[in-house]
C-alpha cells in the first residue's frame, strides 16, 4: 500500500484555547526538523485544525514513520491514501480496492466514518456512510459492520482530495518541544542525565546542556562521547546547545584546599553555580539534572539539598523517585543506553574519596568552601570564558 | 610541536606508498581476475609485490598469501593450521603475552573447537621459558605460535632457540611467529630459522592499514577460513586489494633500504631516551633495554601517575604515545603483559609505551623528556588519595 500523506493526531495541545496556534506552530516546526533528514519531500501544513504531512513523490515510509514516533505532542499517525474526488459509484472502487490491500485477511468488524469538510460534495456524510459500508460489504462477504467496537474505523474524508485512513500509529505524547521555555541539562555521560533531558523535552522544553570536562583526566573520547548523547537526545528534543566547560582547574584548586570526603558535594555546588550561570544568561527558566534519590552518596536527600543551596532557579530531577532499572528502561528506548555505557571516565569519579560523605552539613560544607576564596573566583570566571559551546543536532542519516 | 611515538600503533604512510596505493585505485583499478588486459595489468601488481616480499623474506613467492592485515593472518594461521592437522593431535601452545589476535584466536580454538592450548609463562623481561616449551611438548602437539618482539614491552622472543627446541622434538610440528612488530625491524629468513608460518602488517610499516601477509611455507598443511571465489589458490579467498597489496610491497622494500643504519639510528635513541626517563625518580623500563629489546619500543612505569592522565597531558603538548597496547587500549584494563612479567603493582597503571620510528629525531626525544620533567612532578602532586 501506498501512502500519500500522514494525519497528525495531538492530544492534549487540542485544548490550550487562544493558545492552541502556538502549540500547533510548534508542532510544525518540529515535525519539518525531524524529517529534514528524511528521503522524500514532505510538505508539512495545518488545515481545518489538523496537522497533515503531505508526501510529494517518493519517500520512505518506515524512516517517516519513526521520526515522526520522535515528535513530542503527536499522539497518532495515520498514514492516509489520498484519491481524487470522484462521483460515489467511483468512490466505492477506491474504498474497496482499498480495504482489500489494507485487511487481505477478511473477517473483521468495521465501520465507516465519513466526513464532508467540502460541502460541494452532491452526497451528504450519513448517506456516504451507507453506500460505502454496503459497497464493502458486497466485495468482501466475511466482514461485518459493527457502529460500536469496531476492528476498524474506516475514516474517509471529502476535501480538495478524498482521504482515506484507517490505523493509527502511536506517537510519544507530550508537548510539542517549544512551548514551554527552555532550561539547562546538567549532562554527564552517564545513563541517566539524557533520559533526565528527553523527559523535560517531552513536556515541551527546549533543552541546552551542560558538560564539564577535566582534561588531562578525562580524554577527547569522553567529550565525543557526550556530544554523542546529546546529539541522540537531540532527535527529540530539536537542536541542543551544549556548553563544554573545563573543570579541571577548579577540582585541583578544591582537592587541594578541601577535606577529601566533602570533594564530590564542593564539585557538584560548583557546577551547579556554573550551570545557573550559563541558564541565566540564555533566559533558562531551570536547571534539570538527572539523580535520584539515593542512587550514590552524592544524592542522598542531604546531599541534594546541600547542592539545591547554591541555586535559585528550580532544579527539575524528572528520575527523582525512579529505580535505575527503570532509568535503564527508558534509555534503552530512547537509544542512549549503548553509548551511555562506554567505559570513558568522566570527572565526577576521578579523585573521588573512597568514603565521600552521604550526610553533608550545608554549614560545614559552606565553611570548607571558604578555603576556596583566594582563587575560586578568577577560576569560575575562567572556566566561563573559556567554555567551548557547540550546536548540537540530530544524525544525520543520509 | 607534534611528535608521534605511537609507531607500534600504527605508522604515517610513506609518501611514495601513498601515491602508489592512489594510482592503483584510480587508474589500475582493475580486477586481478578479469581476462582482459586491465585485469593482468592488476594481476601484475600482485605477482611483483609477492616477489617483493618473497625476495625479503628468501621465500618462494608462491608461499606469500595477502589478507587484511595482521589479524587475519594469525587467525588463518592458526584455525587453518589447527583444523587441517587436527587428525595428527590437538594440541597448541603459545605465550601468555601474544596479541589478542592470538590469544583469542586460541581461546577460541580452546572453547569451540575442543583443542587443548598450553600458554606458556615468561620471564621478568618478557621471554618465554625454554624449560616450559620443552615440559609442554607433547606427541599430541601440532602447532606453536610465539610472537617475534612483544608489541608491548619490545622483548625479542628466542626464536631460534624455541624452533629447534620445537623440532628437535618433532619435525612435524609446526611453527608459527606473529611479526608484526619484527617484520621491518629484523632480517627475518624463515626458512633459515625453520618458521613455517609468519604474520605481517603494512601499517606497522609506513605501509597502508588493512592489508597485511601470511607466510606459509609450501610444506604445511591449511585450510582456509574465509571461503569464496577461491583467489590466492583457495587458502584467501576474496578480490585481491590490490592497491594496499602494491602499497605493502613498496613499503616493505623501502623500510628495508638500509635497514641497519636506520634500526641503529633508533636503538641510539632509544638508549639516550631511556637515559633521559631514569633522571625522574620512581621509574622503571619494561623488558630488556639492550640488543635483547626491540630498537624502537620503550616501555616506562612511571609511578604515582596514572597512564591513561600522562597520556592526555602528553596529547596536550602534541606528543602522542600510548597505555599499553593501542590495540586494547578502548577498554581500559590492566595490561595482561605487564602481568606475566612480574612488574610490580605500582606500575600496572602507570606504564606508558612510547615507539619510535625512523623518522624520530633527536629534538623530539629532548622535547618529550623536557616535557616529562615539567609534568611528572605536578601530576604526582594530584594523585587519587
Amino acid at each position: 500500500m501506498t501512502f500519500h500523506s500522514f494525519l497528525i493526531k495531538y492530544g492534549e495541545i487540542g485544548i490550550k484555547g487562544k493558545n492552541r496556534y502556538m502549540f500547533e506552530d510548534a508542532l510544525v516546526r518540529q515535525i519539518r526538523y525531524v524529517l529534514q533528514n528524511v528521503d522524500g519531500e514532505f510538505l508539512v501544513h495545518k488545515c481545518h485544525g489538523r496537522v497533515y504531512v503531505d508526501c510529494e513523490g517518493g519517500y520512505d515510509y518506515e524512516e517517516t514513520v519513526e521520526s515522526l514516533k520522535k515528535v513530542f505532542g503527536i499522539v497518532g499517525i495515520c498514514p492516509v491514501v489520498r484519491k481524487p474526488v470522484k462521483e460515489l459509484e467511483e468512490l466505492k472502487k477506491d474504498v474497496v480496492v482499498y480495504v482489500g490491500e489494507m485487511y487481505p485477511e477478511g473477517n473483521k468488524t468495521f465501520k465507516v466514518e465519513a466526513r464532508r469538510a467540502n460541502k460541494r460534495y452532491p452526497v451528504n456524510s450519513m448517506e456516504i456512510n451507507c453506500a460505502l459500508g454496503e459497497a464493502v460489504l458486497d466485495a468482501y462477504p466475511e466482514m461485518k459492520v459493527d457502529v460500536h467496537n469496531p476492528d476498524i474505523r474506516l475514516n474517509v474524508e471529502i476535501r480538495e482530495e478524498v482521504y482515506l485512513y484507517s490505523e493509527i500509529i502511536p506517537g510519544p505524547g507530550g508537548m510539542p518541544v517549544g512551548t514551554n521555555g527552555s532550561a539547562m541539562l546538567l549532562l554527564s555521560g552517564g545513563i541517566d542525565s539524557p533520559v533526565a533531558g528527553y523527559m523535560i523535552a517531552k513536556r515541551g522544553v527546549e533543552i541546552e546542556a551542560v558538560y564539564f570536562h577535566a582534561p588531562p583526566y578525562t580524554s577527547e573520547r569522553a567529550k565525543e562521547k557526550v556530544v554523542d548523547l546529546a546529539r541522540l537526545v537531540s532527535a527529540y528534543a530539536g537542536p541542543i546547545k551544549l556548553h563544554i566547560v573545563n573543570f579541571t582547574d577548579i577540582q585541583l584548586y578544591i582537592y587541594e584546599k578541601c577535606p577529601h570526603d566533602e570533594l564530590t558535594i564542593i564539585m557538584r555546588r560548583y557546577m551547579m553555580r556554573i550551570a545557573e550561570h550559563f541558564a541565566k544568561k540564555d533566559g533558562c527558566l531551570g536547571l534539570i539534572t538527572g539523580e535520584s534519590i539515593g542512587q550514590v552518596a552524592s544524592q542522598t536527600m542531604q546531599s541534594l539539598l546541600a547542592t539545591n543551596a547554591v541555586c535559585t532557579l528550580p532544579v527539575y530531577r524528572p528520575l527523582i523517585g525512579f529505580d535505575k532499572r527503570e532509568i535503564v528502561e527508558i534509555s534503552e528506548k530512547i537509544d542512549t543506553y549503548e553509548t551511555s555505557i562506554l567505559p570513558y571516565e568522566d570527572c565526577c569519579t576521578i579523585f573521588v574519596a573512597k568514603h565521600p560523605v552521604t550526610k553533608p552539613n550545608v554549614e560545614r560544607i559552606e565553611k570548607s568552601e571558604t578555603n576556596l576564596t583566594e582563587k575560586i573566583d578568577e577560576l569560575m570566571k575562567t572556566a566561563i570564558e573559556t567554555a567551548e559551546v557547540v550546536t548540537v543536532r540530530q544524525e544525520s542519516l543520509s | 610541536m607534534e611528535v608521534y611515538l605511537d609507531n607500534s600503533a600504527t605508522t604515517r604512510c610513506y609518501p611514495e606508498v601513498g601515491e602508489l596505493v592512489y594510482k592503483v585505485m584510480c587508474r589500475d583499478y582493475g580486477n586481478p581476475s578479469s581476462l582482459y588486459r586491465k585485469g593482468v595489468e592488476a594481476e601484475h601488481y600482485i605477482r611483483d609485490a609477492k616477489e617483493t616480499i618473497a625476495k625479503l623474506l628468501k621465500v618462494n613467492a608462491k608461499e606469500i598469501f595477502f589478507t587484511s592485515g595482521g589479524t587475519e593472518s594469525d587467525n588463518l594461521a592458526l584455525i587453518g593450521c589447527a583444523r587441517a592437522n587436527r587428525r595428527r593431535g590437538n594440541h597448541l601452545i603459545t605465550s601468555s603475552i601474544e596479541h589478542p589476535a592470538i590469544l583469542n584466536t586460541m581461546r577460541y580454538l580452546e572453547e569451540e573447537e575442543g583443542f587443548r592450548v598450553t600458554y606458556l609463562p615468561v620471564d621478568e623481561y618478557g621471554r618465554i621459558r625454554m624449560d616450559a616449551l620443552k615440559e609442554a611438548l607433547c606427541p599430541e602437539t601440532i602447532l606453536v605460535s610465539v610472537m617475534y618482539v612483544n608489541n608491548e614491552v619490545g622483548t625479542i622472543q628466542p626464536i631460534q632457540e624455541a624452533v629447534r627446541c620445537v623440532k628437535q622434538y618433532n619435525p612435524s610440528i609446526l611453527f608459527h611467529t606473529d611479526a608484526v612488530q619484527g617484520f621491518g625491524k629484523y632480517r627475518i629468513w624463515p626458512k633459515r630459522m625453520g618458521i613455517d608460518l609468519l604474520s605481517a602488517s603494512g601499517h606497522k610499516i609506513h605501509g597502508p592499514k588493512g592489508v597485511g601477509f601470511l607466510y606459509i611455507d609450501s610444506r604445511v598443511k591449511i585450510h582456509p577460513i574465509l571461503f569464496g571465489g577461491g583467489q590466492q589458490r583457495d587458502i584467501r579467498s576474496g578480490t585481491e586489494n590490490v592497491p594496499g597489496i602494491a602499497g605493502l610491497a613498496l613499503a616493505s622494500k623501502m623500510i628495508y633500504q638500509d635497514l641497519e643504519m636506520k634500526t641503529a639510528l633508533m636503538r641510539e635513541l632509544k638508549e639516550y631516551f631511556i637515559e633521559g626517563l631514569r633522571k625522574i625518580e620512581h621509574t622503571v623500563v619494561h623488558g630488556m633495554t639492550d640488543e635483547g629489546g626491540a630498537p624502537h619500543i620503550v616501555s616506562a612505569g612511571i609511578g604515582g601517575v596514572r597512564s591513561e592522565v600522562l597520556l592526555h597531558t602528553l596529547e596536550d603538548k602534541g606528543i602522542y604515545v600510548s597505555s599499553g597496547s593501542a590495540c586494547s587500549s578502548n577498554h581500559p584494563a590492566v595490561s595482561g603483559v605487564l602481568k606475566a612479567i612480574g612488574a610490580p603493582r605500582e606500575y600496572l597503571d602507570a606504564t606508558l609505551r612510547f615507539s619510535m620510528s625512523e623518522f624520530t629525531t633527536k629534538e623530539e626525544i629532548d622535547y618529550t623528556l623536557e616535557t616529562l620533567y615539567n609534568c611528572v612532578p605536578t601530576l604526582r602532586k594530584f594523585t587519587r588519595r
